[in-house]
């Protein structure tokens, strides 16, 4: 009996939960589905009278915001690839090969992950600009190809490799950079499928620097471009939701794809075995 | 074996010389940045630039808005933070509880705000929290809580935010701690069940004890994260009502890219890193020593020492 309530009790209140976490972003779905006019209704709908896609429509046809969704894309698949070689590379070496100072290095970097990004930012704005590239996609790009936390992410299952495995491959005459792509890069595939999710959506989601660097609207990113369109846009709702969405599912989507992945790699920066 | 050697450092050699590059310098930079009177007018002829020590600091303790932007942003810290930490932790209790089903579900569920781009859910949000037209409020009445002007007033602006983040963050430390949990020996509950002790005291006696030194890292990494407030008061009140949401990256933003007053703008993002940095601290020394159970940080730094 005893039992039986609080199996009720933890599960309905999982579900209030669920229900509560979920009842945004069902609004924001449904709304963005509404003919104009009707989200703002009293009293609130929560379901379409008639579901139409007119806002995603005028989105991608007379608000141009194609053009973010590709930027971002673009973006944020460029920095993933490039990362993912850079981290790996150093991530890898600090676990594997050895060189004069190297433990110590690798406490400076972590050290640094107290540093707010946010004090690089003025300083990096004016070095940037005095190479001339404010308001280019390669300023966007630059300061989140190499990440500490991707090194160390890296690193901390690279250790977990078996010397046997490499050192094989060295007796057999392989290079170090030849060890590295046949042999290492193969066994460290699954924390790269993890790096590769969180440094995609941090891209992705990314707000402040883009914001800051790119002044023209058609480099915008989704969310740049979004809190744009939302301060113009204050009475559209619907179309406003229908951006949200637009901005959200991509992440969402690889999220539920990958979420293995990801959890992964919360818990590896979380708790260590 | 030499080879060996080199190898490692052209290895590592790209990521440090982008984190050198576009990281280290400009925040050595910032610092000398704090030092100078860099306004609009070097921006165009950086060659007006003139040093002036601990001017824009000095300043930094004279302006009310700089106090008032660390105080909103205490405010996020201090109650947003401890708020968020108590719901992920519940979160994690009720998905690790013997009797939960679906676990796997509803984590994914509980974690898909996480994921969501903050931008997107602000602007969702800013109409949930419409006075008269927004969802929440249409809710709320059903409990008889009569309508709150969310964003519209001063006393309200700050606590709508923190929801938001709430909302936004919570499952991020809920699956830390479910890893925490998980780790927990079951011997454990069940010599505390022979010695008989209930629910409430399995927790206080067991679970909290070996939960310690994720708290501590999730503590210091909410700590770090929420000093950091930009987006949410950015999109959905603009640092408004009467500078209620008005946090210390964004005095910084407007200071620095808004107004180009960088010399200004990097002592307030200095001011921000020395909190952070010291409130850091001084957690570590604090409950440093009960962190020899190895998670996070401190796992990292035993790894170190070895």
């Amino acid at each position: 009996m005893r039992r039986t309530i609080v199996t009720v009790a933890v599960n309905g209140a999982l579900l209030a939960a669920a229900a509560l976490t979920l009842m945004p972003l069902l609004w924001m779905l449904s709304a963005s589905l509404m003919p104009a006019g009707e989200a703002t209704a009293l009293p609130p709908r929560l379901v379409p009278s008639a579901p139409t896609l007119e806002h995603y429509r005028t989105l991608f046809t007379r608000l141009d915001l194609g053009r973010a969704l590709l930027n971002s894309t673009a973006l944020a698949t460029v920095v993933t690839a490039l990362s993912l070689l850079i981290n790996s590379l150093a991530g890898y070496a600090f676990a594997k090969l050895p060189f004069r100072g190297r433990d110590r290095l690798f406490a400076v970097l972590l050290a640094a992950l107290v540093v707010p990004a946010q004090v690089a930012m003025l300083p990096l704005f004016l070095e940037l600009k005095a190479l001339g590239l404010v308001n280019s996609y390669v300023a966007v790009v630059v300061p989140g190809l190499a990440s500490v936390f991707g090194i160390f992410l890296v690193r901390q299952y690279a250790l977990g490799l078996p010397d046997s495995v490499l050192d094989a491959a060295r007796v057999d005459g392989a290079g170090e950079l030849r060890v590295y792509t046949a042999v290492a890069l193969r066994l460290l595939g699954p924390i790269l499928v993890t790096l590769a999710v969180f440094t995609f959506m941090g891209t992705w989601n990314d707000f402040m620097w883009p914001l800051v660097v790119l002044a023209d609207q058609e480099r915008y990113t989704l969310p740049v471009a979004l809190a744009t369109l939302a301060g113009e846009h204050v009475q559209d709702v619907e179309l406003m939701m229908a951006g949200a969405v637009v901005t959200v599912l991509p992440v969402l989507l690889v999220f539920v794809c990958l979420q293995r992945y990801y959890i992964a790699g919360v818990t590896a920066g979380g708790v260590k075995e | 074996m030499r080879w060996r050697r080199t190898a490692g450092l052209w290895f590592v050699a790209p990521a440090l010389a982008l984190i050198a590059a576009f990281f280290a310098a400009p925040v050595l930079a910032s610092l000398l940045l704090s030092f100078t009177d860099f306004d609009v007018y070097a921006v165009a002829r950086p060659d007006r630039l003139r040093l002036v020590g601990l001017e824009n600091y000095r300043r930094l303790l004279d302006d009310s808005r700089f106090w008032l932007a660390f105080r909103n942003t205490a405010y996020f810290v201090l109650v947003g933070g401890p708020l968020s930490i108590a719901v992920s932790l519940a979160a994690a209790l009720l998905l690790d509880a013997r009797l939960a089903r679906f676990r796997g579900f509803f984590r994914s569920v509980l974690f898909l705000p996480v994921v969501t781009t903050l931008v997107a859910v602000a602007v969702v949000w800013r109409y949930l929290y419409h006075p008269r037209l927004g969802l929440l409020n249409h809710l709320l009445g059903y409990v008889g809580v009569d309508p709150i002007d969310w964003l519209g007033d001063p006393a309200w602006a700050m606590p709508a935010i923190i929801l938001l983040a709430v909302w936004k963050n919570f499952g991020f430390n809920m699956v830390v701690f479910l890893a925490g949990l998980q780790s927990v020996p079951a011997r454990l509950y069940e010599a505390a069940r022979l010695d008989g002790a209930g629910a409430w005291q399995q927790f206080r006696g067991v679970t909290l004890p070996l939960l310690r030194p994720t708290l501590v890292f999730v503590t210091i990494m909410t700590g770090i994260g929420y000093f950091q407030l930009f987006a949410e008061p950015y999109v959905m009140t603009q640092g408004g009502p009467a500078g209620a949401t008005l946090s210390v990256v964004l005095l910084m933003y407007e200071e620095g890219f808004r107004w180009w007053n960088m010399g200004y703008g990097a002592a307030v993002a200095f001011v921000l890193f020395a909190v952070i940095l010291a409130l850091t601290l001084l957690q570590l020394m604090w409950q440093g020593r009960k962190l020899m159970g190895g998670p996070g940080m401190a796992g990292a730094a035993r790894e170190e020492r070895r």
